[in-house]
């Protein structure tokens, strides 16, 4: 994935490195990460930050037994932890995505929102909401604004807003200002990953009605 | 090389006030100077410690290691909010980790301090906060090939370079930063990066990640 134009801002990896993003958006973050080697070396930079602060902490003074408590957990298991197995190469979801679907985008129970799009919420804590998006090419997503934060990531397809256009691997970064219509590109389905900290608020009158069975 | 890590702890990370202030400008270079080479050293041999731990099992050497990490370890946990016991916990369970993870460690890519430091937070994260984190694809499954020499020495070098940045920070700001880390978010958005040698370390990785890349083609 050469081709990847647009990233993570470096505060959202800086966020995600030091673990205070809700689990939602760190699903996002991660699975972005796993197909994108400049956000992976950002995010091992900061990652090398936390390691200094950790190295600059001051001492805890240990319960007396520690160290023998510790020796006592490895020998109770001491195998070696396999890595976590990366997806086939020929499956659309990286493999964090994959653990939280079941599976790759045929796995995925997607539910009809009208106009031909469908979602499926994926479950994560009540902080913030992920869902993954499928917009048939050619389709318009409702016109929303948002009162929070808004990652969305092409899983395939693409899509456009406004001057710009999004394809696989690139993650759109709105905040509460932008005011966006995406409309999927002509071609296969657009499928989107897409995290919100606030509910979207849809401008036209039916797509509001229709918000409480979204659950957006 | 490792007996004298309680000392090299000692010059490496001085009483912080100390350090600060504009005079005393040639005392500041010579420790400086003394402070760098002090903690190559230092991470040169967790790299080998580590490798001890991975490739024979060596509890000896684990020892020495959970010497230095656990108590600063337990340290990071208890300022991210945990109570001294379940600090004490996470900590031993933290360690544990790393000697079943040993073998995932990739020396040209991150220091010693901040893989243990990803595992901590982990921790933090799946039982103080109780939630879970998902985590970026890993490259290879398995073993990858052994890093390149000149990787691992570069990564070290940058590490310390980013140890020294960080202590010659204004107090105030090296104090956001590390309130980050912990995990505290009241200090809002974290746009503190400013005068750390952050781009220089990812220019690095990246460097890397490319050469794997085409090795595993």
């Amino acid at each position: 994935m050469t081709d990847i134009r647009h990233h993570l801002t470096d505060q959202i990896l800086m966020a995600y490195s030091t673990g205070a993003l809700p689990e939602a958006f760190s699903l996002v973050v991660a699975t972005h990460v796993s197909l994108c080697d400049d956000c992976r070396a950002e995010l091992a930079a900061c990652e090398a930050l936390g390691g200094e602060v950790l190295d600059g902490c001051e001492e805890a003074p240990l319960a007396d037994n520690s160290l023998e408590m510790t020796l006592a957990l490895i020998a109770n298991d001491d195998a070696r932890v396999a890595a976590p197995q990366p997806a086939p190469s020929d499956a659309v979801f990286p493999a964090p995505l994959r653990d939280y679907v079941g599976g790759d985008l045929d796995a995925v129970k997607w539910r009809s929102v009208g106009g031909g799009a469908s979602q499926a919420i994926l479950k994560t804590s009540k902080d913030a909401s992920v869902r993954l998006l499928k917009i048939p090419g050619g389709v318009a997503m409702p016109d929303h604004s948002h009162g929070g934060m808004e990652l969305t990531l092409v899983l395939q397809g693409a899509f456009s807003d406004a001057e710009e256009r999004f394809g696989p691997g690139d993650v759109e970064v709105a905040d509460e200002d932008v005011n966006h219509t995406p409309v999927a590109e002509l071609g296969p389905d657009c499928i989107c990953l897409t995290a919100t900290d606030a509910p979207l608020q849809f401008k036209g009158v039916l797509p509001r009605i229709a918000q409480p069975f979204l659950r957006i | 090389m490792l007996s004298t890590h309680d000392d090299v702890d000692t010059i490496a990370r001085p009483a912080k006030p100390a350090r600060r202030g504009r005079s005393g400008s040639s005392a500041k270079f010579r420790s400086t100077k003394q402070t760098k080479m002090v903690k190559t050293v230092e991470e040169d041999s967790w790299v080998s410690v580590l490798a001890q731990i991975r490739d024979e099992r060596d509890t000896e050497a684990f020892s020495q290691l959970f010497k230095h990490f656990a108590p600063r370890v337990k340290m990071f946990l208890i300022r991210s909010g945990a109570s001294d016991a379940q600090a004490e916990e996470c900590t031993q369970d933290a360690l544990a980790t790393v000697w079943r993870k040993a073998h995932l460690f990739h020396a040209g890519r991150a220091s010693v301090s901040t893989w243990i430091f990803t595992i901590a937070r982990n921790r933090r994260i799946d039982v103080i906060r109780r939630d879970r984190r998902p985590e970026p694809e890993e490259l290879t499954w398995g073993p990858e090939p052994e890093p390149d020499q000149e990787d691992v020495v570069a990564m070290q070098q940058e590490s310390s370079r980013l140890a020294l940045a960080l202590a010659e920070l204004p107090e105030k700001q090296r104090r956001l930063i590390e309130a980050a880390y912990y995990g505290d978010l009241s200090h809002g958005e974290i746009a503190v990066k400013t005068g750390l040698p952050l781009g220089t370390i990812k220019s690095r990785i990246r460097l890397a990640l490319e050469r794997l890349r085409h090795e595993l083609r």
